[in-house]
């Protein structure tokens, strides 16, 4: 990049020339900011579209730093590229990768005024390109690019001669940023706001949630850590709090030999079986005697059987 | 002659010369890196750490990356292919592109040709660092999204608000020293650094920039995009092989590269600390013992990186925004006006320093008033001390822990016989009763 801005530097001392350099940058990150301007129009996947459109920024960017404006390509770059695109992106990641355009005409006219608008629009733009192009003759970068280089100039203008119009504009963007933050206001203290953690901790143990913890996860009991292992209460029941409605959870068959473990209900080893050829309740050397073989009701559980 | 006209004679040969060595140098620095962070952390944990493979396992992050490699590369059937495959490339070529503005010591000579350690001084150096890390978050971002899978997608939500969000803080952070050295090449704040380093004379814009740098590299411990206790691994849970290799190799690429900038723009760059910069007239600050202070420097940025993530929890999501939005970037506001204020004071002819602290001396003492005329905040009323929250049962202070029941006591267990006889009966027993009970659980 370093000798594409030399070059640059060269071409731009006579005014008006555009030296090899400068057209091999060109034709180069023209036709690219092109492509990402048609890709942006017809790709399919809005994330795509937005993608496509950081294509065309990037290649203005460099093409602005190629054009010994090296201050408008970088903050192009931070501002377009990495702020502006990454909000779009943000806000179409919350939308969803499966959300399509709608075809349905929202407002009556809203085809036709688009339509009128762009042709205006172009006409404008061409025929601000054509006059640029053919009237207005280059005076070279020497002046802008005297004492002091680009950024210092270009600081210098902004605060003297367009003081006004920046600080208007400063006041537009302040403007727009307040507007935006009395739009998603909302207050804590009126009725139905949002809680704070402290708040909706005391809110859960005065009960006015249906329980002050969490749901019970996979129980102290089972045997695994997936979501779909149901827990297991010490009577050896399965706690219907634990399973998910929308995945699938592991029918209590599978579970049995834990729930009969849980419950009491499985002999005491037998101390002659050492091979185990009787010992069906000792599956992993665990069955707890300790537990007096009065207090399970019942291998049977509620939930859990085939559950949707 | 100044560093970018030395850098404009360059060869084209030399230039790739250089492009090879910082691409070699950030690859070994991050090898080198993720050996020390195992290293440190574990001095930290009392354990070893690696300690196999080479010297003091130096080796061990070869053998991990030659491992990587070699591991299936697995793309999710929800994926979007293209995006997917794009996303660590874009995290990492930007990574190593913002390395290009560091400058890395002064005037050289490579094989005859006098040249600076730098591949690049652009007028606006220091925005290329920040143009390219906002350029990889879209790396971090695309590949939450197009792995198709929420747990990414909330790693990525959360990385692109916190870089943008950190980015404000440093680029405000970037102001300050910019005012001072006239300049936004890199090279030049160097040079305007010759009388003394920025981080005394800016200490608070140092302040923020080193916090701000950390949450923008999202290390520990804001490293919320990938925090593991919630996110599996953010945004790279779903991927493996050379292409998490690249996250890994863009992550430990931009702590590099924000720590080279820190000792650019706070500590000096690459001149030599104070009681050697006076050795010899300035000889250290010539030739290639630059490179050694350089290197010096940035590893003690990259020590703190290691030192935090030892030490600290991480933030909440919410905390964490908090501290961007209502303390970093207010502080670096009030900041930088106070040193325009300064600095405009500074230069105008009119303005003598007595008059300058008078002023100073006048606010200060209103703002002193204001305080003393705040009020001040109510106690609680009924002299009861507070235990938690308002309206609950709580336990009295004076709360007795009832005693042992005799029969506990009596059945005489190994384990409390270990303590004095007259300890169990004490008022304060809780320690023995706890001791006791446990014992005899284990009787039973």
């Amino acid at each position: 990049m370093t000798t594409g801005l030399v070059l640059a530097a060269d071409a731009a001392n006579a005014a008006g020339a555009v030296s090899t350099g400068e057209a091999v940058a060109f034709w180069i990150l023209g036709p690219l900011a092109v492509l990402g301007g048609l890709g942006m129009l017809f790709a399919r996947n809005a994330v795509h579209s937005a993608l496509w459109l950081a294509v065309t920024m990037l290649s203005l960017g460099v093409l602005y730093m190629i054009q010994q404006a090296p201050f408008l390509g970088f903050v192009q770059i931070i501002v377009y590229t990495g702020a502006i695109m990454m909000l779009f992106l943000f806000v179409l990641m919350l939308v969803g990768r499966d959300s399509s355009d709608s075809v349905v005409e929202v407002l009556r006219g809203q085809r036709l005024a688009a339509t009128v608008l762009g042709i205006g629009f172009a006409v404008l733009l061409v025929s601000a390109l054509a006059r640029a192009l053919s009237l207005v003759t280059p005076i070279g970068l020497a002046g802008p690019n005297a004492n002091g280089g680009n950024v210092a100039n270009l600081g210098q203008s902004i605060f003297t001669d367009y003081l006004f119009p920046f600080e208007l504009t400063s006041a537009l963007l302040i403007t727009a940023a307040i507007g935006a933050m009395v739009l998603a206001y909302t207050d804590r203290h009126a009725p139905g706001g949002k809680k704070t953690q402290r708040e909706l901790v005391i809110a859960r143990f005065r009960g006015e949630y249906a329980r002050p913890s969490p749901l019970p996860g996979p129980g102290v009991f089972a045997t695994a850590d997936s979501v779909a292992t149901p827990a297991l209460l010490p009577d050896g029941s399965v706690a219907p709090e634990s399973l998910s409605e929308i995945i699938e959870a592991t029918s209590t068959k599978r579970l049995s030999e834990d729930i009969a473990e849980v419950s009491g209900n499985v002999p005491a080893p037998d101390a002659h079986a050492l091979g185990g050829a009787n010992g069906t309740g000792h599956r992993n050397g665990s069955a707890r005697p300790g537990l007096p073989a009065s207090t399970g009701t019942s291998g049977s559980a509620p939930g859990g059987e085939e559950a949707p | 002659m100044s560093t970018a006209q030395l850098l404009a004679n360059d060869p084209v040969w030399l230039t790739i010369v250089k492009v090879i060595a910082i691409f070699a140098f950030l690859v070994v620095m991050t090898l080198f890196m993720i050996w020390w962070e195992r290293r440190v952390v574990a001095r930290m944990q009392h354990r070893p750490g690696p300690n196999r493979v080479g010297p003091f396992g130096l080796l061990q992050s070869l053998a991990d990356g030659l491992k990587l490699a070699f591991k299936e590369d697995i793309r999710p059937v929800l994926a979007d292919r293209w995006v997917y495959f794009l996303a660590p490339v874009i995290s990492t070529i930007p990574a190593f592109t913002a390395f290009s503005v560091i400058p890395l010591g002064g005037e050289v000579s490579i094989f005859g040709h006098h040249t600076a350690l730098q591949l690049a001084d652009l007028p606006v150096g220091v925005l290329v660092v920040l143009a390219c890390s906002s350029l990889g978050v879209y790396g971090i971002v695309l590949s939450g999204w197009s792995s198709g899978s929420p747990y990414p997608l909330l790693g990525a939500l959360r990385s692109a608000a916190q870089v943008i969000s950190y980015e404000i803080a440093m680029g405000m952070s970037i102001v300050a020293v910019v005012l001072y050295s006239h300049s936004l090449s890199t090279s030049d704040i160097v040079t305007a650094q010759q009388s003394g380093w920025f981080v005394w004379l800016l200490f608070p814009s140092f302040a923020v920039y080193t916090i701000s740098m950390v949450g923008e590299t999202n290390r520990a411990p804001f490293d919320l995009p990938e925090a593991e206790s919630e996110l599996v691994g953010g945004f790279h849970t779903e991927y493996s092989s050379l292409k998490f290799a690249l996250f890994f190799l863009s992550e430990y690429i931009n702590m590099v590269t924000v720590s080279a900038l820190a000792t650019t723009m706070f500590l000096g760059g690459w001149r030599a600390p104070w009681p050697l910069s006076a050795v010899g007239g300035g000889v250290l600050n010539t030739g290639w013992w630059p490179l050694l202070w350089f290197v010096v420097k940035m590893l003690i940025f990259l020590f703190v990186y290691i030192w935090l993530r030892g030490t600290l929890p991480r933030y909440r999501y919410d905390q964490f925004m908090r501290l961007g939005w209502k303390v970093l970037v207010p502080i670096s506001l009030v900041w930088i006006v106070l040193i325009v204020g300064i600095r405009a004071f500074k230069n105008s002819p009119n303005v003598s320093p007595q008059q300058v602290l008078i002023a100073v001396g006048v606010v200060v003492a209103l703002i002193l008033a204001v305080t003393f005329l705040l009020p001040t905040r109510p106690e609680p009323e009924d002299g009861r001390i507070e235990l938690t929250g308002g309206g609950y049962p709580v336990p009295p202070i004076d709360l007795k822990v009832p005693q042992t029941p005799p029969r506990r006591r009596r059945t005489g267990v190994p384990g409390t016989q270990r303590q004095p006889a007259g300890v169990t009966a004490g008022e304060d027993s809780s320690a023995s009763t706890a001791s006791s009970k446990e014992a005899s659980d284990g009787s039973v």
